[in-house]
């Protein structure tokens, strides 16, 4: 993947509204068949960023390049870039045939020979037949279709979705969210993704940049991001971390000692470091990487107790709060609901199991 | 059993509700032109009408060259003052849509019905003042030295009592009837459809052709239709304007039913242009349904 040429530039970019400063000096490379979504909670400048690509938003200062070209002096329509909006932006007054060929106009293929296209286009994002109908009369989820047909039978370098799940309920979101991963590995289009949705994000993306104001906290593909948060924002914004108070005690080479509320001393590696912004020392975990363990039950790594104080039935999962060794705080942690694991009671004592190198030190 | 009694007394509360409109609907509406209607099937008697049900009147209105070259003329300055008001309430009413800041649209707004503020009779007044032989036109020219013998200009421009006099006053009267209704339609177009124009290849112009036109018919239609019905039966500008020289329907029908006193013949006149204007309306309805995609 990484061998792969860039599709995408950002050299630097720099927008103002007025007084506010949208983007703060991006910089960043979109790789050609790249599945590549850009994250972050509402307001920090993907959108803006996703038009920049389109040509929709002008830029302060900085330069985008499409494919190794300057786009600054080039209008939307002569960009070789389709958008999904997240309104879908269905032409009313035309029907949803009218609506895939309305990019062809200038075509030079007979009317015919775009019908096929047309038709063919459908079949693939699972509207065959649908031509005839008028684009009014749709669902979301097939308007979301028909968005998506428009922009790809123009075979653009670049497919941009705008938030394009948002408004779907969850069953046809993540039918679409599986459907799209195919699309993009059938065509090899590059495709550049919106979305506040980390879930999303992470199940679809080859890479993902997360924005906070404006600029990229953490561009990495979705395991390092989930794995290695680059600070605790990104860490806060990506699944579900605990965390618990810590005090640095001792720096060497070889590690750094750590005493942890309800951990006691631990050693950690110097890539288990992540910065907190904020001052304040933590160590974080996920919670699926402790173990409660059944009456028995025998683990590799190091066990602590803990007290359960909540229990959380999911039918797959139970999440649990856990109060270990009297700590300050409880700490969630999750459990696949095995065959015969039993699901002990709140208030109940139990081992829980751990292991340092899932331990992530935020300072 | 208890929800039909629930349902007749809600019934019931909303004829209650109408009937102030309804009653006001009937009397000073439906009364008149029923009244209208039925005299233009009524004989004339010397200071009666004679209650006589005949045709006579719809075959001397139709058979008479002089009614014929007048709806004629009162037909085309309503095309004309229609295409005028329309053309360039568009560009208005897009720059009110897409130029001006939302913060700013209802000050603008405000400033396209200030016309309101006076009386029709005294804007059109206005125009006469502005195109009279003696009026701020000409006597501008004069002023600027244009004017006079061995000028630029020989003699002060004769403008009243001609057609395009007549429209350039009825389109300004009826500008903001125009305006309103296409800067409601333009404002329904959701603003992505117009990215959406330009992702797909089209430049702002086509864009403008494919999208913003189509989807803004519905307007366009209104517009045509509130301006086009009411300055066929304009009485007033003929009058001041056109100095009584190029009469239209509304004031042939005043001659008959006022200083003639033939009561029956401008009702059929009446009746005549009105059906006139609803077919002519009718026709052009189905045009834009068949020709527009969109217009619904």
């Amino acid at each position: 993947m990484s061998d792969r040429k860039p599709m995408i530039e950002f050299n630097d970019i720099q927008k103002f509204y007025g007084e506010y400063h949208a983007l703060r000096g991006i910089t960043a490379t979109i790789r050609e068949g790249e599945f590549f979504s850009l994250l972050g909670p509402s307001g920090c400048g993907k959108t803006t960023l996703l038009r920049t690509i389109a040509g929709f938003e002008d830029i302060s200062s900085g330069a985008v390049l499409i494919d190794g070209h300057d786009m600054a002096q080039v209008p939307p329509n002569k960009r070789s870039t389709n958008m999904v909006f997240q309104s879908y932006a269905i032409f009313p007054h035309l029907t949803v045939a009218q609506n895939v060929t309305f990019g062809l106009r200038r075509d030079p293929r007979t009317k015919a020979e775009k019908a096929g296209l047309v038709e063919d286009m459908l079949g693939k994002v699972g509207l065959a037949g649908y031509g005839k109908r008028a684009a009014h009369a749709l669902s979301g989820g097939q308007r979301q279709r028909v968005a998506l047909a428009r922009a790809l039978i123009l075979k653009p370098k670049v497919l941009l979705l705008d938030e394009p799940m948002s408004a779907l309920d969850r069953k046809i979101r993540e039918q679409m969210q599986v459907e799209l991963i195919k699309l993009q590995r059938d065509l090899g289009i590059t495709f550049v993704l919106v979305t506040h949705d980390q879930e999303e994000a992470l199940v679809m993306s080859d890479r993902i940049a997360v924005m906070f104001e404006g600029e990229i906290a953490q561009l990495d593909d979705p395991e390092t991001l989930y794995r290695k948060p680059a600070s605790r924002r990104v860490a806060e914004f990506i699944g579900a971390m605990n965390f618990l108070d810590a005090e640095v005690i001792g720096q060497a080479d070889d590690g750094i000692t750590v005493v942890v509320d309800g951990l006691g001393q631990v050693v950690l590696s110097h890539s288990q470091v992540s910065t907190a912004h904020d001052g304040t020392v933590a160590v974080g975990f996920r919670p699926e990487t402790m173990t409660i363990l059944q009456d028995g039950q025998t683990s590799d790594g190091l066990e602590t107790l803990g007290v359960i104080e909540e229990v959380v039935y999911y039918g797959d999962m139970t999440y649990y709060d856990v109060r270990l060794n009297n700590g300050k705080r409880s700490v969630r942690i999750s459990m696949r609901n095995l065959f015969g694991r039993t699901i002990p009671d709140i208030g109940a004592n139990v081992r829980v199991a751990w292991s340092p190198g899932a331990l992530i030190l935020f300072q | 059993m208890a929800t039909y009694t629930a349902a007749r007394r809600e019934a019931k509360q909303g004829y209650v509700m109408i009937a102030p409109t309804l009653i006001y609907a009937l009397v000073l509406l439906a009364a008149p032109l029923l009244t209208i209607l039925a005299f233009s099937f009524f004989k004339d008697g010397y200071l009666t009408v004679i209650r006589e049900v005949t045709l006579a009147n719809y075959i001397a209105v139709w058979t008479d060259p002089i009614f014929r070259a007048i709806l004629l003329r009162s037909l085309c300055v309503a095309v004309m003052v229609t295409a005028l008001t329309v053309g360039t309430a568009y560009p208005i009413a897009y720059f009110l849509s897409f130029g001006v800041s939302p913060g700013k649209k209802s000050f603008w707004l405000f400033l396209i019905t200030i016309p309101f503020w006076t009386s029709y009779l005294v804007r059109v007044f206005l125009w006469k003042v502005i195109m009279g032989y003696n009026g701020v036109i000409n006597s501008g020219f004069e002023m600027l030295g244009l004017m006079g013998d061995g000028r630029l200009f020989e003699d002060p421009f004769r403008m009243l009592s001609t057609m395009p006099a007549i429209a350039v006053t009825l389109a300004h009267c009826y500008a903001p009837f125009a305006i309103l209704p296409i800067f409601v339609a333009l404002e329904k177009i959701d603003r992505s459809l117009h990215e959406a124009g330009r992702d797909l290849g089209e430049s702002r112009w086509t864009t403008f052709l494919r999208v913003t036109l189509p989807l803004s018919m519905p307007g366009v239609v209104a517009a045509v239709l509130v301006v086009f019905i009411p300055v066929i039966g304009d009485y007033v500008t003929p009058e001041l304007i056109g100095g009584g020289k190029l009469p239209m329907v509304a004031n042939m029908i005043q001659a008959q039913m006022l200083p003639l006193d033939n009561k029956p013949m401008g009702s059929a006149i009446a009746v005549s242009a009105m059906v006139t204007v609803t077919v002519i309306a009718l026709i052009f309805v189905g045009l834009v349904r068949i020709f527009v995609k969109g217009a619904k």
